[in-house]
């Protein structure tokens, strides 16, 4: 089916299914431990073997030796797999560094060799009987240091280009009112609780992968790239992913060292990357410097808006697109962005949850809090004097849908923003310094081609396949909603099968684009099924209503079952888009309100109340799109007041790479969460007239949580994250 | 190559790399494989195992009984999602040797309800979507379980504002008691909520 | 992890000779910290002697009046017995404060004390560390050492301890009491059991090879206003950027130990008689000789706020 023009009534808009705050049709597996993930496949391959990691002890340089007699002659090994054994190797295109290291090392902790044993005690106690000598080089660690020697990201994507409109050093220069700062946002960690996981089996030329994957079919393309084998022999299964948030969009090393490790030991092979390996040998988000300048009138209208960015990778690698959302997000006719991108021999970085924005507006959303002060401007009505409703690098193109701000104002109704002091430092509870913060929610809706299959049989059931996955989001459930609308049935009578490269290629899940894409391409394969029914039943498809189990034309009513009376029927489409998110902005939008309160003698922050306001098209299901927020808003948090990958600039690697070290929020850092979404349907994005949600919490609520400490505290803190030792010094006296 | 720019490094770990003059380290012999006996309960039935001394009691429950619920986070007592009850308390079951729970009685998750039997704070988490990829969720849900008899046993905590008398179930107490459980989804706010309505309908 | 043989002593004599025999031997009790070290090649005992069921898990009122706290006892059992909420509250608050439910129903008292040190380099076992392979080098010194410690450190380390429990017992003026090998028994001031680091850091306590710890015990109440007021990034389930563990009487007189700031629990006596003067001065003395590194300089001024905010609390 192609989209192409803006979605009408469909049967969708019934919302008898669709948009009802349904439990999960997977959780009481969840919840039972009766969901299988990757490394816990033991039923599908006989005689599974263990293999354990070893990683790279230096940052940059190369292997001079490795000596692996006594780890082969350890207990229990049955194979140990290097680089020299595993032979040509190619590299899949979505990995910048190579996954098995030898003789070169690009990164710390990059995968030099797996040790196989019978079990995993073995295989870890081999393990550490593998003798590696390194001729070390000196490698570049330091982002600040070498700042100035970026250069414009390389390659032909428009997004990485600098942007120009109108005159913005002539209209900064004599602006009336002028913001010119720096912020930092550092290297954090996807830290999923699931490793990265593979079971990996042979069958002659055939591997079949049961691992954790959130990109089923990026997957299979780039293991066959890497092995040099046909797609055709290649079977990646996911069905249950312990969280990814763009860690597991990738093909990663356990993956390839579990085929590589069967290969060799010709038994079935499992790999769990450990956690303390994890971090360095996976890929993170990139630290950032962002410069941002703001001119405006004395009234606060923006008339210069700037923003630039450097972060670093490993050479061929990208840069963090922190730039993105300032080219969109407010008005102002003179307006520049700029990315330059940094040599790094850290560990490789790439996409984790809201790539680009997440950090974009956490220097952003700051910048603006500290504009709206200098023009003595609520910061909502700062905001909303700059809001748009067109593209301001195009005003001739217009946003789909942008409430922007209605998320404002029924946010700051909600949560009672007009109790705000605007002088720092003013309110107080017990031993606590009490701050409000707010900022915009912003991040861009993205369309995928996405396809599934969709059978009828005779009992009524309904099976969805599609190589979608579920990595939390729901996918399982919203896929079932769907169907169940467009066939007209109860949601238990539908059957949800993902994550299988068997199945129609999907979205997958990343960039917050798989609710809204998958679900279209479900929508896409029951409008065909829905054809072949009404064909079976002798109706005409115009007329035929779907409801209740039934199929109705006119007077004439048959159970739906019954088209599968001689045999199931099957039905598969893919949704294909046209032009519509290139004629109209797509984005979603939010506001975030927190309230914080900061310790009057040790400057500890602890977030009181957090509110959420969202518009993002229409919401599939109001529950589990819910908690796609609070866990984005928590993230959020994470990366405001704790979340920071330590580098060490002499060893060039993550110091703190385990999760003791690497802290993330726990249940005590965490208020009860409120999440609103305003009542939307946005015709251009798709059939299912939805968006993506699941990367928008997170964006711009770290700037609510630090503009809320600066009125607090009066201390602005520029540097994330926000931790007590960079207030410490500036507290007002705690007596 | 000049010789003393090598330097050997024994596996994932040992000695240095990249500062000349260091120590070398010398990988330890690992010895031949000690198996051991152990007998404990699991959910009801009695096991009897011969295991590797090195198994913990968590892979013993993953990998020999194949009771994969209990779940690998970190394998280093750092996120909570190995928990388990053995005998009543919860633990972390990647901290403990099979061996010395010789006589146990362990609860998994497996042990609490099944699917089609869940288990009222099973239910809970359900209804209130405490859960997002479900990889923490079984020791979540062991850890509640066992939080709600904590705080009915009198068993203070970080945040009682008074160490003595009885226990109260408050947000806050439920907020602190539940933070040796990591959940990187951030499912906080709701499993909160799943814990306050089971704690409520227990009265 | 190294193939281990496993025995259950049968007494805590029997313990301490058998680990005796064996160089290569280690007690494991709860397990919490030595498991933790094993998996990562850290520690690699080649025996491990099961201390767990030798009677040592209960707690004892002293003819003197005070508690003899078993070393088997858990963590849990001994924040919330009874006697420790009510006359040693600043115990109880100090083991709530640390780890997680889940760990303080396993970790025991002895086990607590003899926890190892949290710095990453130790953890790293790429990365030299004096105190894990001596004569290696200090990858902390310049490096990353926001968490670790200001004073007591050497050239060599700076590491920290990490026990919260300790730093309260530090306050209450425990001793430590042990079983040798030879069946002979002694009695340790806590003050005395982990040793500065020097230029030995490898070598943490003054118990000998095949020690035991049997039980601590703590003197008779002394009254007071008990607190403990841990300081960390994150609310729970982190180590102390540093805590205050402090006994003050109703005139202003009273014990103060820090943790998070010393490879040792910090308790400076001298110091202590500046407390009814504030906490400025009393931080000051506490802190002679600190030799902070520029990313945990900030330990300093927050000690002593802390320290304010303790004091006045003690007062309110």
């Amino acid at each position: 089916m192609k989209f192409d023009k803006p979605a009408t009534d469909n049967p969708i808009d019934r919302l008898q299914v669709v948009g009802q705050p349904r439990d999960r049709i997977d959780g009481a597996r969840k919840v039972t431990g009766t969901a299988r993930y990757a490394y816990e496949h033991h039923d599908v391959a006989a005689n599974q073997a263990y293999g354990y990691v070893v990683g790279a002890g230096i940052a940059k340089g190369r292997i001079a030796s490795i000596k692996l007699d006594a780890a082969r002659k350890a207990p229990g090994v049955l194979a140990i797999v290097t680089a020299k054994e595993a032979g040509k190797l190619n590299k899949g295109k979505r990995n910048t560094a190579r996954l098995l290291a030898g003789p070169e090392i690009e990164h710390y902790h990059q995968a030099v060799a797996l040790v196989v044993a019978e079990s995993f005690e073995q295989a870890r106690a081999a393990a550490s009987l593998v003798e590696i000598a390194y001729a070390p080089t000196k490698g570049t660690f330091d982002l600040k240091k070498v700042k100035d020697s970026g250069k414009k990201p390389e390659g032909d994507d428009p997004s990485l280009d600098d942007t120009n409109v109108g005159d913005f050093p002539g209209a900064f220069e004599s602006a009336q009112v002028k913001l010119d700062q720096s912020y930092t946002t550092p290297d954090e960690s996807h830290a999923m609780m699931e490793p990265h996981a593979t079971l990996a089996a042979w069958e002659g030329e055939r591997l079949t992968l049961w691992t954790s994957n959130q990109m089923v079919a990026w997957g299979v393309a780039d293991m066959a790239a890497t092995l040099g084998i046909s797609k055709d022999n290649i079977r990646i299964m996911s069905p249950f992913i312990g969280g990814g948030f763009g860690g597991k969009l990738f093909l990663r090393s356990d993956v390839l060292l579990a085929a590589l490790g069967a290969r060799a030991a010709k038994r079935p092979v499992k790999v769990a990357l450990q956690r303390p390996l994890m971090i360095n040998n996976t890929t993170h988000r990139p630290a950032t410097i962002q410069r941002i300048r703001i001119g405006a009138t004395r009234e606060g209208k923006i008339t210069a808006i700037g923003h630039e960015s450097w972060s670093g990778d490993l050479p061929g690698g990208g840069p963090e697109v922190a730039v993105q959302q300032t080219r969109l997000l407010y008005a102002g006719a003179n307006r520049m962005t700029a990315m330059r991108l940094v040599e790094l021999d850290l560990p490789e970085g790439n996409a984790m949850r809201a790539p680009g924005e997440a950090p974009g507006l956490m220097a952003l959303e700051i910048a603006m809090d500290e504009m709206a002060e200098k023009l003595s401007l609520d910061p909502i009505a700062f905001r909303m004097l700059n809001d748009t409703q067109v593209d301001p690098e195009k005003p001739e193109r217009p946003f789909s849908m942008r409430q922007l701000g209605e998320c404002f104002r029924v946010g700051a109704e909600r949560f009672g923003w007009s109790r705000r002091q605007a002088r720092p430092g003013t309110m107080r509870d017990g031993h606590g310094l009490i701050g409000f913060g707010v900022a915009a929610a912003f991040r861009n809706n993205i369309v995928m081609k996405s396809g599934a299959r969709v059978s009828l049989d005779s009992q009524g059931i309904v099976t969805v396949e599609t190589d979608m996955t579920d990595i939390g989001t729901g996918s399982y459930t919203i896929i079932g909603q769907t169907a169940a609308e467009m066939l007209g049935v109860d949601l238990y009578k539908v059957v949800v099968r993902l994550g299988d490269s068997a199945f129609p290629v999907s979205a997958g899940s990343g960039g917050q684009w798989g609710g809204n894409s998958a679900t279209a391409g479900v929508y896409a394969a029951c409008v065909k099924l829905r054809e072949a029914v009404a064909q079976k039943l002798g109706i005409n498809s115009g007329e035929a209503v779907f409801e209740g189990g039934d199929v109705k034309a006119g007077n004439r009513s048959l159970p739906l079952a019954s088209a599968a009376a001689s045999g199931p029927l099957t039905a598969e489409d893919t949704i294909e888009y046209g032009d519509l998110d290139e004629t109209h902005q797509q984005s979603t939008f939010g506001a975030h309100f927190v309230e914080v309160s900061v310790d009057t003698a040790t400057a500890e922050t602890r977030i009181r109340r957090m509110l959420a306001v969202c518009a993002a098209g229409r919401i599939l299901n109001p529950k589990t799109a819910r908690s796609q927020v609070i866990g984005a808003m928590t993230m959020g948090a994470g990366a405001a007041l704790m979340e920071e990958l330590a580098v060490d600039k002499r060893r060039g690697f993550f110091v703190n790479h385990d999760l003791a070290g690497y802290e993330v929020p726990v249940h005590a850092d965490i208020p009860h969460q409120d999440v609103i979404f305003l009542d939307e349907t946005d015709p251009m994005s798709s059939p299912m007239k939805a968006k993506g949600v699941g990367e928008l919490g997170i964006c711009g609520v770290g700037a609510a949580i630090a503009n809320a400490i600066y009125n607090a505290t009066g201390v602005r803190v520029r540097d994330y994250p926000i931790t007590l030792d960079k207030l410490i010094r500036h507290m007002p006296d705690a007596a | 190559m000049n010789r003393r720019d090598l330097i050997a490094a024994a596996g994932a770990c040992a000695a240095l790399p990249s500062m000349v003059g260091a120590a070398r380290g010398q990988p330890v012999p690992i010895g031949e494989p000690v198996r051991a006996s152990v007998s404990f309960r699991v959910n009801g039935a009695g096991h009897h195992l011969e295991l590797d001394t090195r198994t913990t009691l968590l892979d013993a429950l993953r990998e020999h009984l194949k009771l994969t619920g209990t779940k690998k986070g970190c394998d280093h007592g750092q996120c909570g999602a190995c928990t388990v009850l053995v005998d009543g308390q919860r633990i972390n079951s990647c901290l403990t040797l099979a061996v010395m729970n010789q006589g146990s009685e362990v609860t998994t998750i497996e042990g609490l309800g099944s699917v089609d039997n869940l288990h009222p704070m099973q239910a809970a988490f359900v209804k209130h979507d405490g859960f997002q990829c479900g990889y923490c969720t079984p020791g979540q849900i062991c850890s509640a379980v066992a939080v709600l008899d904590e705080i009915k046993a009198g068993i203070p905590s970080h945040v009682s504002a008074d160490l003595e008398g009885a226990m109260a179930v408050s947000e806050a107490e439920l907020r602190e008691r539940m933070s040796g459980n990591i959940c990187r989804c951030g499912a906080y706010s709701n499993i909160v909520e799943a814990m306050t309505d089971v704690a409520g309908r227990q009265g | 992890m190294r193939a281990f043989t496993y025995e259950k002593a049968a007494s805590p004599a029997e313990a301490a000779t058998a680990a005796a025999r064996n160089a290569e031997a280690k007690f494991v009790a709860g397990g919490t910290n030595l498991l933790d070290l094993m998996k990562l090649q850290i520690e690699t005992p080649t025996h491990l002697i099961d201390v767990n069921g030798l009677g040592l898990d209960t707690i004892e009122a002293t003819p003197e009046g005070g508690l003899r706290i078993g070393a088997m006892v858990r963590n849990t059992a001994l924040a919330a017995d009874a006697r420790v909420r009510r006359d040693y509250a600043v115990l109880s608050r100090a083991l709530l404060a640390g780890a997680s439910g889940q760990l303080r129903n396993r970790a025991t008292t002895a086990g607590n004390l003899l926890q190892r040190t949290r710095c990453p380099y130790f953890y790293d076992t790429a990365q030299p560390c004096n105190k894990r392979q001596p004569g290696s080098g200090c990858s902390a010194l310049g490096g990353f050492s926001r968490q670790l410690g200001v004073v007591g450190t050497s050239d060599s380390c700076i590491a920290t301890h990490p026990s919260d429990m300790a730093v309260a017992m530090r306050v209450l003026d425990a001793t430590v009491e042990t079983v040798k090998p030879d069946a002979s028994t002694r009695s340790i001031p806590l003050a005395g059991l982990h040793r500065l680091p020097g230029s030995t850091p490898h070598l943490e306590t003054a118990l000998e090879p095949g020690e035991l710890i049997t039980a601590v015990t703590l003197p008779k109440p002394a009254g007071g206003r008990h607190i403990y007021r841990k300081v960390r990034d994150r609310a729970s389930y982190a180590f102390a950027l540093i805590s205050v563990a402090a006994v003050i009487q109703r005139d202003g007189r009273g014990k103060v130990a820090l943790g998070g700031v010393a490879p040792k629990p910090w308790r400076v006596e001298a110091a202590e008689a500046e407390l009814p003067r504030g906490a400025k001065a009393a931080a000051k003395a506490m802190f002679a000789g600190a030799r902070p590194t520029d990313e945990n300089a900030f330990k300093l001024p927050l000690v002593e706020r802390t320290l304010a905010a303790v004091l006045a609390e003690a007062r309110g």
